[in-house]
């Protein structure tokens, strides 16, 4: 049974378009989220949460007009659309009249984690703690995060769209804090490391070796507390497989989202077709991927998810697009217009963004650097898309000395532009691997997986703390 | 019924479920946003939520739940939730309700102003503000202009017969502007927050982006340095969020921070000193109680150069044996109350931005920070941020610089806090931060 009738989304839409419009859409959400953390050995803060809302979004020209409701009741529908409705000028239009709402294409679920009992999470929750400090004395702290989500959404729109989605999400993850004592009398040595396994599926994405989250998080933070401090200058890098993509994603695919392009917001505005990279390099968004962490059945606003080639051998070859910057550019959507929730607007936003697996091995590529990084993870990044130039902290680094990886650094920063760090990727391995990641923008987080291969670029400027 | 009404049902629903105590959050709000792009509406957003969050305890285990359904139905449901959801969890004998409630009075947090305030009224404010940034000479572009203003109402009950509610407005405007092209390209932002539109200055906004991204315009990389560096407000607004976050009892309790078991230690110069005033009658986070029910007040945080205290909920403060602080902070009815700030005070100091620049003589005026989050460590506070501004040269602005990593240690920048600037602004940032420029006495920055 869909969420709402059909036939009062019809009167939605007509009521939306009393004033006029191009496209009128309802959006429909039924939204369930249970979390429990475990933390100084004990599980709390188990959260439970039942939401139920829609927004109705007319959109006119270029302008969008936007509202949305707490829960479905037809009064509160129909008052949202006609608040929205008197903010457009114009003249009435009739919406196609949606039908019952077509299921998309799904990933599948084959244990639902609302019907997993909570006594099963929690006790996941500390046979991740006892992995995690199994891995060594050093561990002083273990913090073990299990999150689940259900979101149902229903999206109606005056062109006869009807659609449905049924999307689930699962993600465990694990901080460890590693404290060594000063061999002389200084402060002890204090590191942090952190894993995650996340993914469009249910319960069964925890079925093999969940533990493994948490051994891998320990043995981060106790490696770390070897490092020493990082260099300065310009040196060359090469970026670990998996959750290394967000600098591809940050530096690279928030430059491609077409809001960002029609504004020229981007560095990537105007060079469709130009080569940016080495031949050989491609890049994909792609929200159809399997039971990925970007991944949907269709978008929110009802595209079909689908696979974009962003970068083929080394040429720039597409823009990420939702709707109305389609509309715009004469194109059709890419399937990439997402939202956070019922309340919020649809942007253009990534899915799964990363870097096809290329021919070499990862010790190749290291083998090829005399003196560099080797950046495996990162404790976050942050863009400015109008330049390019980001900046992104490395959680677990080493030194790269003569061909080898030696010593783990602390502390060291990537500064640099995404135009010149693409043009310098000169080596990309086969081992592609994809991370769990929330990509932020303008006030809306969505699940974003963010992926790669190892994958060498010539120079970076490395922010140390060595003098 | 009104939302201390609805409070008062979840609690009671709570403990019909079973709970031994239970408190509830209930919110509502009306909220408008305007985004305007090349003299026109872009987007237009107006927005009505309602929702409850219910906490229940059991023997020292606690459970949340929250919704949207606010019906007898839906609120019974949540309730059930909160109440087996707490029984998965394990014991801690310091949870439970704070040991006393109150209500502190905030004067001027609500403004009647607002409602005179019609659509057109708010749009021709965001245009104006969009038409300041573009005016200014040697702008390319502004990318994005968005006005924002909220109406809205939180209550709070809890099954020790405890119940109060308040009401708060909010509006704030910005926009980011563009200046140069290409390569020389760089982004400047304005912003104003204030309790009505009418106290929102449009021109100022429109000009302080235009400003900052104008001061910026062909950056480029400059030569790694060791030199003194003043800080703006805005990037000293965010260092103090994170100093105020590093504060919480939680992360100090929890072993997180930085700042653990240095209570009374001297942590800063002694002329930097931090506080946090949930009653600020400016403050954009200044509230009559906290998340959980306590009167909000004034705490000091760093003060004569020592480390005066920690931020406290009741859980926290019982299990270090003090008083709670009232710093249970609530997200929204959809997360339990766990330690935050309310607004942090950075005490302003005698110095002009123009002095601190002239007495920093040769060094770096910082006015971007980035990855703020990722570069920090939280347990050393050893840090790494990139940035942007002006190299100081013979005590006044020089060249603008981009691609830059300024990095220390915080205790080690608090230290070498050589001026406090006189000029303080609320930034939102950081959270709500009352901020003024800081001149640090030597840091190591590193370009090319």
């Amino acid at each position: 049974m869909s969420l709402v009738d059909p036939e009062l989304a019809a009167r939605v839409l007509e009521r939306a378009l009393e004033r006029g419009g191009d496209l009128g859409e309802l959006y429909v959400e039924d939204r369930r989220g249970f979390a429990l953390s475990l933390d100084d050995g004990r599980v709390e803060r188990p959260q439970a949460g039942r939401e139920l809302g829609a927004s109705v979004r007319v959109v006119r020209g270029d302008a969008s007009y936007f509202g949305y409701v707490d829960g479905l009741a037809e009064e509160g529908l129909l008052r949202v659309a006609g608040s929205v409705a008197q903010a457009v000028r114009g003249d009435a239009r009739t919406p196609q009249a949606p039908g019952s709402p077509r299921p998309a294409q799904g990933h599948p679920v084959s244990r639902r984690p609302e019907e997993v009992d909570a006594v099963e999470k929690a006790d996941l929750l500390r046979s991740c703690e006892e992995r995690a400090r199994a891995a060594g004395k050093e561990v002083v702290q273990v913090t073990v995060g299990y999150a689940e989500s259900r979101r149902r959404v229903e999206i109606y729109n005056s062109d006869g769209l009807a659609v449905s989605d049924d999307r689930t999400r699962t993600r465990l993850s694990t901080q460890v804090v590693a404290r060594r004592a000063d061999s002389g009398d200084g402060p002890p040595r204090v590191e942090t490391g952190s894993d995650t396994r996340g993914g469009h599926a249910g319960f069964e994405l925890l079925a093999e070796d969940p533990e493994a989250v948490a051994e891998s998080a320990a043995r981060k933070a106790i490696t770390m507390l070897d490092a020493v401090d990082a260099p300065t200058g310009r040196l060359p890098v090469v970026v670990g497989n998996g959750f290394g993509g967000v600098l591809l994603h940050e530096a690279v695919g928030h430059g491609l989202e077409a809001d960002a392009v029609q504004k020229r917001a981007s560095v990537y505005a105007g060079r469709l077709g130009e080569q940016l990279a080495r031949p050989g390099v491609v890049a994909y968004d792609d929200g159809r991927l399997e039971s990925q962490w970007g991944s949907d059945g269709i978008d929110d606003e009802g595209t079909p998810t689908q696979r974009t080639t962003v970068i083929e051998d080394g040429r720039l070859t597409a823009y990420l697009y939702d709707v109305v910057r389609a509309r715009a550019d004469g194109v059709a959507s890419t399937g990439n217009g997402r939202r956070e929730s019922f309340r919020h607007l649809p942007l253009p936003r990534m899915t799964n963004t990363y870097f096809a697996p290329g021919e070499a091995s990862p010790d190749e590529l290291i083998a090829g650097v005399d003196r560099g990084i080797y950046a495996v993870s990162f404790g976050g990044g942050q863009v400015e898309p109008a330049t390019g130039d980001f900046v992104f902290g490395i959680s677990e680094g080493y030194l790269i000395e003569g061909g080898r990886v030696t010593a783990p650094v602390r502390g060291a920063t990537l500064v640099g532009n995404g135009i010149e760090a693409l043009a310098a990727v000169d080596g990309i391995a086969g081992d592609l691997d994809i991370a769990t990641g929330y990509c932020g923008k303008g006030g809306q987080q969505v699940a974003a997986g963010v992926g790669q291969p190892h994958v060498r670029i010539r120079e970076l400027t490395v922010g140390g703390t060595a003098g | 019924m009104s939302l201390e009404e609805l409070a008062r049902s979840g609690v009671e629903a709570a403990l019909a479920a079973g709970a031994s105590d239970a408190d509830a959050w209930c919110e509502e709000s009306v909220s408008r946003q305007i985004r305007v792009y090349d003299g026109a509406v872009e987007s237009l957003s107006d927005a009505g939520g309602r929702g409850i969050g219910i906490r229940a305890f059991l023997d020292g285990r606690s459970g949340y739940a929250y919704g949207t359904d606010l019906g007898e139905e839906g609120i019974r449901a949540l309730a059930q939730a909160a109440h087996s959801s707490a029984s998965v969890a394990d014991p801690d004998e310091h949870a439970g309700l704070p040991d006393d409630f109150g209500v502190t009075e905030v004067p001027c947090i609500a403004s009647p102003e607002m409602a005179a305030w019609t659509t057109e009224h708010k749009i021709e404010l965001a245009l104006a503000v969009e038409r300041a940034a573009r005016s200014r000479e040697g702008i390319s572009q502004v990318e994005e202009t968005v006005f924002a203003d909220e109406e809205g109402s939180a209550a709070i009950a809890n099954s020790r017969g405890f119940s109060a509610s308040y009401a708060a407005t909010q509006a704030y405007a910005y926009a980011s502007a563009f200046a140069g092209e290409g390569e020389d390209l760089m982004t400047g932002i304005g912003i104003d927050l204030a309790r009505h539109p009418g106290a929102l200055d449009p021109q100022a906004i429109g000009r302080e982006a235009a400003d900052r991204a104008l001061a910026l315009k062909g950056a480029r990389q400059p030569e790694s340095r060791r030199c003194p560096v003043v800080l703006d407000a805005f990037v000293s607004a965010s260092f103090a969020g994170f100093i105020g976050a590093m504060l919480s009892a939680d992360a100090v309790q929890r072993g997180r921070s930085l700042f653990a078991g240095r209570e009374g230690e001297v942590v800063a110069e002694s002329s930097f000193v931090l506080a946090d005033d949930g009653r600020e009658p400016g403050g954009p986070s200044s509230a009559p109680f906290d998340g959980e029910g306590a009167a909000t007040r004034r705490t000091p945080l760093i003060d004569g150069g020592r480390l005066a205290g920690y931020l406290y909920d009741a859980r926290t403060a019982r299990k270090d044996g003090r008083a709670t602080t009232a710093n249970a902070s609530r997200g929204s009815y959809r997360t339990p109350p766990s330690v935050g700030t309310t607004n942090l005070l950075i005490e302003p100091g005698e110095t002009t931005l123009e002095g601190l620049v002239s007495q920093a003589g040769e060094g770096l005026y910082v006015t971007d920070v980035a990855g703020l989050h990722s570069g920090v460590n939280p347990v050393s506070g050893t840090f790494s941020v990139g940035a942007a501004g002006r190299l100081i040269e013979g005590g006044e602005l020089g060249r603008p610089v981009r691609e830059i990593t300024i990095a220390s240690d915080l205790v080690g920048m608090l230290r070498a806090v050589s001026a406090v600037g006189s000029e303080s602004r609320w930034m939102p940032l950081g959270g709500s931060v009352k901020a003024v420029p800081l001149l640090i006495g030597e840091m190591s920055v590193s370009g090319s």
